[in-house]
């Protein structure tokens, strides 16, 4: 949490000092991410859940084994940059190897794709956790998603998570919905929900950890919306700089103090040995265009 | 002869089969309907989904990051543009997550005129797809074309978009291996009682045939024509009309079968031969693909003739047989074209 936390200023810095162009992240989701994060089946394939994220999860990735380092790499468009060459903005991780699916600008596909994710897992234990922001549920995929995962007799295995922050970079949630709750909307699905108090880690682990039980034990879909704040605005487009009346999940929280320093110090290395790594180029522009086929089985005929 | 129809049901049926696709759906593909073409009939893996274009793509997409390749379909060419975004993603997401998700699915729709579909069934849309990077566009216009170009598609482990020629679908075709006399009444669901139905499936020989590989139709030293789906049997319609002796081994007919990966090798061969190229799709002529197409000939091989034909640039095609015929290349206007480009 703390940890996440001191990335996202020093990310913001970063940008702050023109060396990147732009940052978004997640200050204000920390207590939640960071919970739902410790709860994870980390691994790959079906039987481990699968993570869909948005560009404010970043916490629940460290809380998977993810390194900063690696989210420095990317604000600063390296070719050590693991999860995009140096190609994605910040907090836009992904992990093959940890099932953490890609983290996508245009808000919610992952609503849609979490549809086959699950699909894929309903032989096996894992589950799909997709997660988005309350402004991505105005996009059809999300009654998509609704609709597909209570299919009668084929209920899919998804714990849906909305991070409520109440605004939409800058229409407040008042404006554009008529219920008060998103999970309203669920509820007319037939879907289990609750709500959760975003900001407090003991309460969102014990609302997580029956959310998840609920789709590991049930297969079926589930919908947490946990009220969360918006510390540094939308983005580094709206200034990224500090609300004020956003209350601070870390203020809920007691840690030691040196703590904050140790990371910012260490962060701080980081970020210089990253400036003297390579840059993305124009010859790692054209890689990874194309995957790899698959393997074609010995007894099948090749015609020209 | 099978039809492409059950051409493409014989090779999901291998494929679910020995290739491990668990996946095959989308609107009315699963029973009794099997599809609205009826390419899915009879299917163990084949579902029905809601009527949803962005929830079938998402799903095959969702599949894809687990590493199962699924075979999804949109059931008219004409419906995908309310996916087009995540058509995009899934096209970038190899490049953009540094080939953590290759993303490997087959999107199978129905595309192009010639059976008055009207507005909302008839269009044709490969240009448009072909802007979209990271995904192979696959044509066939002939069974055994079908066959073989679907199961590469379903092995090739990226996304593919395998259009269908949807006029040829039932039109008797070219003889796959192994395949029995009685093909149609062992895999063709009765349409009065679809309900306890099941298909006979016959022994047929798997094969392939490789993405990225034109078939030469017919040979000749004057004359290329580069097609691909229906427009391949307006041309041959076509050059039945005109005299023989004027053609026989002056036109080489070309279908590119697949527009991504481009065999532009093949068309670069056949020009360099012949100095004259006429290209006929039925997209609508506007920043075409045969437009692309025609530059990239010219940077190797500058043809001392070449021009394309394809539909009028309208915003639909009408449902009477007149405006269809207006705005679609016809048989009439390609004979035409072929005996104007042909030198005496």
């Amino acid at each position: 949490m703390v940890e996440s936390r001191c990335l996202d200023e020093q990310l913001i810095l970063l940008q702050r000092h023109g060396l990147s162009p732009f940052w978004t992240g997640g200050p204000g989701e920390e207590a939640f991410n960071s919970s739902l994060g410790a709860l994870l089946r980390v691994g790959r394939g079906p039987e481990f859940d699968f993570l869909l994220p948005h560009y404010r999860s970043s916490a629940i990735a460290l809380m998977a084994g993810e390194k900063s380092i690696d989210f420095i790499r990317q604000m600063l468009g390296r070719q050590s940059d693991p999860y995009s060459y140096g190609r994605n903005f910040a907090n836009h991780f992904c992990n093959a190897e940890r099932n953490l699916g890609p983290v996508s600008s245009p808000v919610n596909s992952q609503f849609v794709f979490g549809l086959g994710t699950a699909r894929a897992q309903l032989n096996s234990s894992g589950i799909t956790v997709v997660v988005a922001g309350d402004a991505s549920t105005h996009q059809g995929d999300f009654a998509s998603l609704l609709l597909w995962s209570t299919r009668p007799h084929n209920p899919l295995p998804i714990l849906i998570v909305i991070t409520n922050n109440r605004i939409g970079i800058s229409t407040p949630y008042e404006t554009q919905h008529a219920r008060p709750h998103i999970v309203d909307r669920a509820q007319a699905f037939g879907i289990e929900t609750a709500m959760v108090d975003g900001l407090s880690v003991d309460e969102c682990t014990n609302a997580l950890k029956h959310a998840f039980d609920y789709v590991r034990t049930e297969r079926r879909p589930y919908f947490l919306e946990a009220s969360v704040t918006r510390l540094f605005g939308h983005s580094s487009a709206s200034g990224a700089k500090r609300d004020p009346s956003a209350e601070d999940p870390l203020d809920r929280e007691s840690y030691p103090s040196h703590w904050r320093m140790e990371i910012q110090e260490r962060l701080q290395q980081e970020v210089e040995q990253v400036k003297l790594e390579p840059p993305a180029d124009g010859i790692s522009a054209e890689s990874y265009v194309w995957g790899s086929s698959r393997q074609w089985p010995q007894s099948l005929k090749q015609y020209d | 002869m099978a039809t492409i129809a059950q051409a493409i049901r014989l090779a999901l049926h291998y494929a679910e089969r020995e290739l491990g696709v668990k996946n095959i759906f989308g609107q009315d593909v699963g029973p009794p309907l099997g599809g609205a073409f009826t390419m899915t009939q009879g299917l163990d893996s084949a579902w029905n989904t809601p009527l949803d274009e962005r929830g079938i793509v998402g799903t095959a997409a969702g599949l894809a990051m687990m590493g199962q390749t699924s075979v999804c379909e949109i059931q008219f060419g004409d419906y995908i543009f309310n996916s087009i975004d995540l058509l995009r993603l899934i096209g970038t997401t190899c490049w953009s997550t540094r080939g953590q998700f290759p993303m490997p699915m087959v999107l199978m729709t129905p595309v192009g005129a010639g059976n008055r579909g009207g507005i909302y069934h008839s269009h044709s849309i490969e240009s448009i797809l072909s802007h979209l990077p990271g995904w192979k566009i696959v044509i066939p216009s002939s069974s055994r074309d079908a066959y073989g170009l679907m199961i590469s598609s379903i092995l090739d482990g990226n996304p593919v978009a395998y259009l269908i020629p949807k006029a040829l679908s039932f039109c008797p075709g070219e003889l796959l291996d192994g395949e029995p006399d009685d093909l149609k009444k062992r895999i063709n669901a009765p349409l009065d009682g679809r309900s306890n139905w099941t298909p006979d499936w016959p022994a047929c020989d798997p094969f392939s045939i490789p993405l990225g590989k034109l078939r030469i139709r017919t040979a000749g030293d004057t004359l290329t024509l580069a097609s691909y789906g229906r427009m391949i049997q307006v041309i041959e319609m076509a050059l039945q009309k005109i005299p023989q002796d004027r053609i026989r081994d002056r036109v080489e007919l070309l279908d590119l079968r697949t527009l991504v990966p481009l065999d532009l090798e093949g068309i670069v061969t056949s020009v360099r031969k012949t100095g004259r190229l006429l290209i006929v799709n039925e997209d609508s002529e506007q920043t075409n693909f045969g437009e692309h197409l025609l530059r990239k000939v010219r940077e190797k091989a500058p043809p001392h003739v070449a021009t394309l034909l394809a539909a009028r640039h309208l915003p639909g095609i009408g449902l009477s047989q007149q405006l269809e015929d207006y705005t679609v290349p016809t048989v009439e206007q390609v004979q035409r074209q072929i005996e104007k480009m042909l030198p005496s």
